[in-house]
């Protein structure tokens, strides 16, 4: 009974939070349709042709762009988008469809290439104005003093450092053209990566200087720099106006073995308000990190900053305050909580070979008609009410717990559905929909094999008490292990596939642990009551534990002395004289009257002494022994 | 019909009426062998038809379409080429969006022009492309690798709960028979396999195992403790557990079956081809094979196997010995019956006068 109640208190709580959401949140009252039931957004993606990309686009790298993507995606919850190439060779796009309007962090999510890098920071500066000029820097401090006090103050400094390491890298560089590469390869290699002499050449830093990071149009992002030159670019961040020189890639995004969002952890252990990106390094980016902070702690700001640079543009430059060993970072920046797991996202399943743009992005309907949904529940339907009507004739009153439960599964299916269609993004399509149909089937079974299993224990002579308890304990088995057998199917493939594959295995999951509830604190619980109920413990005709439907006839030892009569052929209808049909409480006589069984060969003693009763003739040698037996007679509950 | 079946049902627990199901398993092997063997023809001629999310296909955008009638660029397709349905989308405003197969490059323009006419458009606003599958070679290999662990998973987990690896074994051989045989009648009924499909015979794979697992477990449960006694062989305590479980096989296979029936009509009569017709026929046939496979195959395999076994073996001597022993009217051991009656025992229930002891004359 308790149970019965928690888990009606339970569907109400679901209920109840669905409806909060509803009035409170985005949540709907049905369940999100997937792509082919309600149509959706088709984003198609033109590689962006970039001279620094060293790699060609050819079809190798559209697959490797459409796996990355395809992960990104199904990370993000079980939205079943399609992902598919469209042309071929140099002209090759990627067409991603996905079910209703995708906000811009979705948008972000496929478009981006996430190539991460962390360099050292050689100088940083404020820009301003759209026409900066070399003398800018004083009316820079002047003009911005709020923003950043630390770029202001070290904007002085840096270029200062950057003129002497102009001239540096200029009589260092024997070539006219001083381009890092060459000068590295005439042999005169810099000391570290965070040798500002060599690295900001005279180009680098007029670049730097005509770089102006409060234009929209410089913070597109995009590809980042040659990995082993300097490099010039903007925060990420739209209200920073600080622009950076950095030096070459110290390590590289796929060093990262791991990414997770979470809120920041503050020095005295408690959780803080911002949004972060914890990344784990491998073997290999651990040392080199390692390696890096080792000699960053030592240099003088800025120079102590490192920059994470992702796709072409600075997320956060941190100050290394110490050698970090572990190969644990933290990321902060100004994350929201939807773009710190976007990023964290995009990391965890590395980078895309190539950035990609949106060509085009367009509404489409949805592929299969609404009529395909109707007709489909409409099936459904159908399908459900001849299994009532089956249930019905084969198990009579009892088929109404059977449908009973089967209504609960399916209110508890679909809250759960909705809650998750809320909450994590899931959306029915309509292999789901045939998928929850087919649930009726294997929901059903377990309480079909359930049933079996107490009329099974009723036809070996047991009371309907003591038949559900025995049943119960064997049907619990069976039903647990076949149930865990299609759970961990259905794991393997969520945990393993991917696309709609993923989808499916999540509908089978969903299903079985529906089924696993309900027949455990409804049907069991449910069954256990209504067993104490006069109509099913008294076998009633139409209760569908009838013992005589199952054949339990005549006279049955049940051990311990005990003898079980049930008249033989008897109609339960014509019994009011007779003592109550096997299995009331009291005791029974025995041979009962109707019992017909003759002192053939194959009947047992009580039989043949009942039939003799029943003939008036009883031997009086044994008259004694049958009081006895008349006294210990009883109904096999007591077994 | 229900007091039938239940008498019926009565009569299978008590072994009154008994299938030799178990002992006739030559037959059953044979029949299933022959139904592979014709799977495996079926799916290399004519063999299955994958679709437009396995192979890729051609892509054509109306732009600027007056009328918006999806019938009309099917039936364009299908005067070019009759045997495809294509796949019509609406996009933003005033666009179609037609998949069909792979065309070559004459029937493209022809369906060009047709789209153009049907459409009220200039050719020029047709424009074709080749897309990629969307289902990918990367897809199909996770989904391969899925199911790899998976089967790992279930043989490893039913060898543990059964503690015998043959019953794995065997739920496997029925898994792969199932899954073989569903696929042959897809193949022979020519329709397209599109992802529906293949999450159809996901689908199949949970079910036969799950309807496997059940049987097996009353086959367990009456097989506990079975060298322990000498009145029945393994084959008979095995076959007398399908026969008590063939009324829930019956029902729930009715059960399942019921809904996908439901679908699988509404699908192939009203609707044509689409997701639920696909889904459906594959569940449906699955599903028979899989009630079929578990109770005449998977079993009948097990006790093939377990027979193989020395204890095993050394059981059915015991009892064949002691049945001809009191066929012959010698002297049995007491609790070894004569009777071939196989049933639960009820204590008290009579065995027989064979079985009762006697008194040895001198």
């Amino acid at each position: 009974m308790r149970t019965l109640v928690t888990l009606g208190v339970v569907i109400v709580l679901m209920a109840a939070a669905i409806a909060a959401g509803i009035q409170w949140s985005k949540a709907t009252a049905t369940p999100k349709l997937a792509l082919d039931l309600e149509g959706g957004t088709e984003i198609i993606l033109t590689p962006v042709p970039e001279a620094q990309t060293t790699g060609q686009v050819t079809s190798s790298t559209i697959s490797q762009a459409i796996g990355v993507i395809r992960q990104r995606v199904d990370a993000s919850g079980v939205s079943e988008a399609q992902i598919t190439s469209q042309g071929s060779g140099a002209s090759a796009k990627i067409v991603v469809s996905l079910p209703g309007t995708p906000s811009q962090d979705t948008v972000n999510l496929v478009t981006k290439s996430a190539q991460m890098e962390f360099r050292p920071v050689l100088q940083q500066g404020t820009s301003t104005g759209p026409t900066p000029t070399p003398t800018a820097t004083s009316t820079d401090a002047g003009a911005t003093p709020a923003p950043t006090a630390t770029g202001a103050a070290a904007t002085p400094e840096a270029s200062a450092t950057a003129s002497a390491a102009a001239g540096a890298a200029a009589t260092a560089a024997p070539t006219p053209t001083p381009s890092p590469t060459s000068t590295a390869a005439a042999g005169a290699g810099p000391s570290s990566p965070s040798d500002a002499a060599f690295y900001v050449t005279p180009e680098v830093q007029k670049a730097f200087d005509n770089l102006d990071c409060t234009n929209q149009k410089n913070r597109t992002g995009g590809v980042n720099g040659p990995a082993n030159q300097a490099f010039v670019t903007c925060s990420q961040d739209l209200n920073d106006p600080t622009k950076f020189i950095l030096g070459p890639v110290e390590l590289e995004g796929r060093h990262i073995s791991g990414a997770s969002s979470g809120l920041n952890q503050l020095p005295n252990g408690t959780t803080g308000t911002d949004w972060v990106v914890n990344l784990k390094l491998d073997g290999q980016g651990t040392t080199q990190f390692a390696t890096t902070t080792t000699r960053l702690v030592g240099e003088t700001a800025p120079q102590n900053q490192f920059a994470v640079v992702l796709d072409g543009l600075v997320v956060s430059a941190p100050r290394v305050n110490e050698i970090i060993p572990n190969g644990q970072a933290v990321i902060s920046g100004s994350f929201t909580r939807n773009s710190a797991a976007t990023l964290a996202n995009q990391l965890s399943f590395g980078s895309l070979p190539v950035s990609f743009q949106v060509e085009s992005q367009q509404q489409i309907s949805a592929t299969l008609g609404s009529e395909q949904l109707q007709k489909g529940l409409l099936a459904g339907l159908i399908g459900l009410i001849l299994v009532v009507i089956y249930s019905l004739i084969q198990y009579r009153a009892l088929g109404f717990l059977t449908v009973s439960s089967l209504v609960l599964a399916g209110i508890i299916t679909y809250l759960v559905i909705t809650a998750l269609s809320w909450l994590q993004g899931y959306r029915l399509s309509l292999p789901g929909v045939a998928g929850l149909i087919v649930a009726i089937g294997i929901t059903a079974d377990s309480f079909i094999v359930y049933f079996e299993r107490i009329r099974d224990e009723l036809r070996d002579g047991r009371s309907l008490g003591a038949a559900v308890e025995h049943g119960w304990a064997r049907a619990r088995r069976t039903i647990v292990a076949s149930d865990t057998v299609n759970f961990m199917a259905a794991a393997a493939l969520y945990l393993l596939a991917i696309g709609s594959v993923r989808g499916f295995a999540f509908t089978l999951g969903l299903t079985t642990i529906i089924d696993l509830i309900i027949v455990f604190f409804f049907t069991h619980p449910m069954m256990e009551i209504i067993s104490k109920w006069r109509f099913f413990y008294e076998g009633h005709h139409f209760s569908g534990l009838d013992p005589r439907r199952l054949g339990v006839e005549g006279v049955r030892y049940m051990g311990r002395g005990k003898v079980v009569v049930t008249p033989k052929g008897a109609a339960p209808a014509t019994e009011e004289a007779a003592p109550k049909a096997w299995p009331t409480k009291q005791p029974v006589a025995v041979g009962a009257p109707g019992t017909t069984v003759a002192d053939a060969p194959g009947t047992t003693i009580a039989e043949r002494r009942a039939a003799a009763r029943k003939a008036g003739t009883t031997p009086p040698a044994s008259k004694a022994s049958a009081q006895k037996d008349e006294r210990t007679t009883t109904e096999g509950e007591q077994h | 019909m229900a007091v039938g079946f239940a008498q019926w049902g009565n009569d299978l627990y008590t072994g009154k009426r008994s299938y030799n199901i178990v002992g006739r398993r030559r037959m059953w092997f044979s029949i299933s062998g022959v139904l592979v063997l014709a799977a495996i023809v079926l799916l290399i001629h004519p063999g299955l038809n994958p679709g437009i999310d396995f192979r890729g296909g051609s892509e054509f955008v109306v732009t600027g379409a007056a009328n918006r009638d999806q019938q009309q660029a099917v039936d364009a397709v299908a005067a070019i080429d009759s045997q495809e349905v294509a796949l019509v989308t609406n996009m933003g405003t005033d666009s179609l969006r037609v998949q069909t197969r792979e065309l070559s490059s004459d029937q493209t323009e022809q369906v060009r022009e047709g789209l153009a006419t049907a459409y009220g458009v200039d050719v020029n606003h047709v424009t074709s492309t080749f897309i990629g599958p969307t289902w990918g070679a990367d897809v199909s290999k996770k989904a391969v690798t899925g199911l790899i662990v998976f089967l790992v998973l279930v043989a490893g987990v039913m060898t543990l709960y059964f503690r015998n690896w043959r019953m794995a074994v065997a739920a496997l051989v029925a898994l792969a028979h199932d899954i073989l045989i569903t696929a042959g009648v897809y193949a022979a009924v020519g329709w397209e396999v599109t992802p529906a499909t293949v999450i159809g015979f996901l689908t199949i794979l949970g079910y036969s195992i799950y309807d496997t697992v059940v049987v097996f477990d009353k086959v367990r449960e009456n097989t506990d403790g079975v060298i322990h006694q000498s009145r029945y062989t393994y084959s008979e305590k095995a076959n007398l557990a399908v026969n008590q479980t063939l009324v829930r096989s019956i029902n729930t296979s009715v059960v399942a079956l019921l809904p996908v029936a439901g679908i699988l009509f509404i699908g192939a009569f009203v609707l044509g081809a689409g997701t639920l017709r696909d889904i459906a026929l594959a569940l449906f046939v699955g599903m028979l094979v899989g009630a079929y496979s578990s109770i005449f195959l998977a079993t009948p395999l097990e006790v093939e196997l377990r027979e193989r076994e020395p204890e095993i073996t050394a059981l059915r001597k015991r009892v064949l010995a002691n049945r001809a022993a009191a066929a012959a009217g010698e002297p049995v051991p007491a609790g070894a019956g004569a009777s071939t009656f196989v049933g639960p025992l009820h204590p008290g229930a009579h065995q027989g006068f064979a079985a009762q002891p006697k008194r040895r004359r001198k």
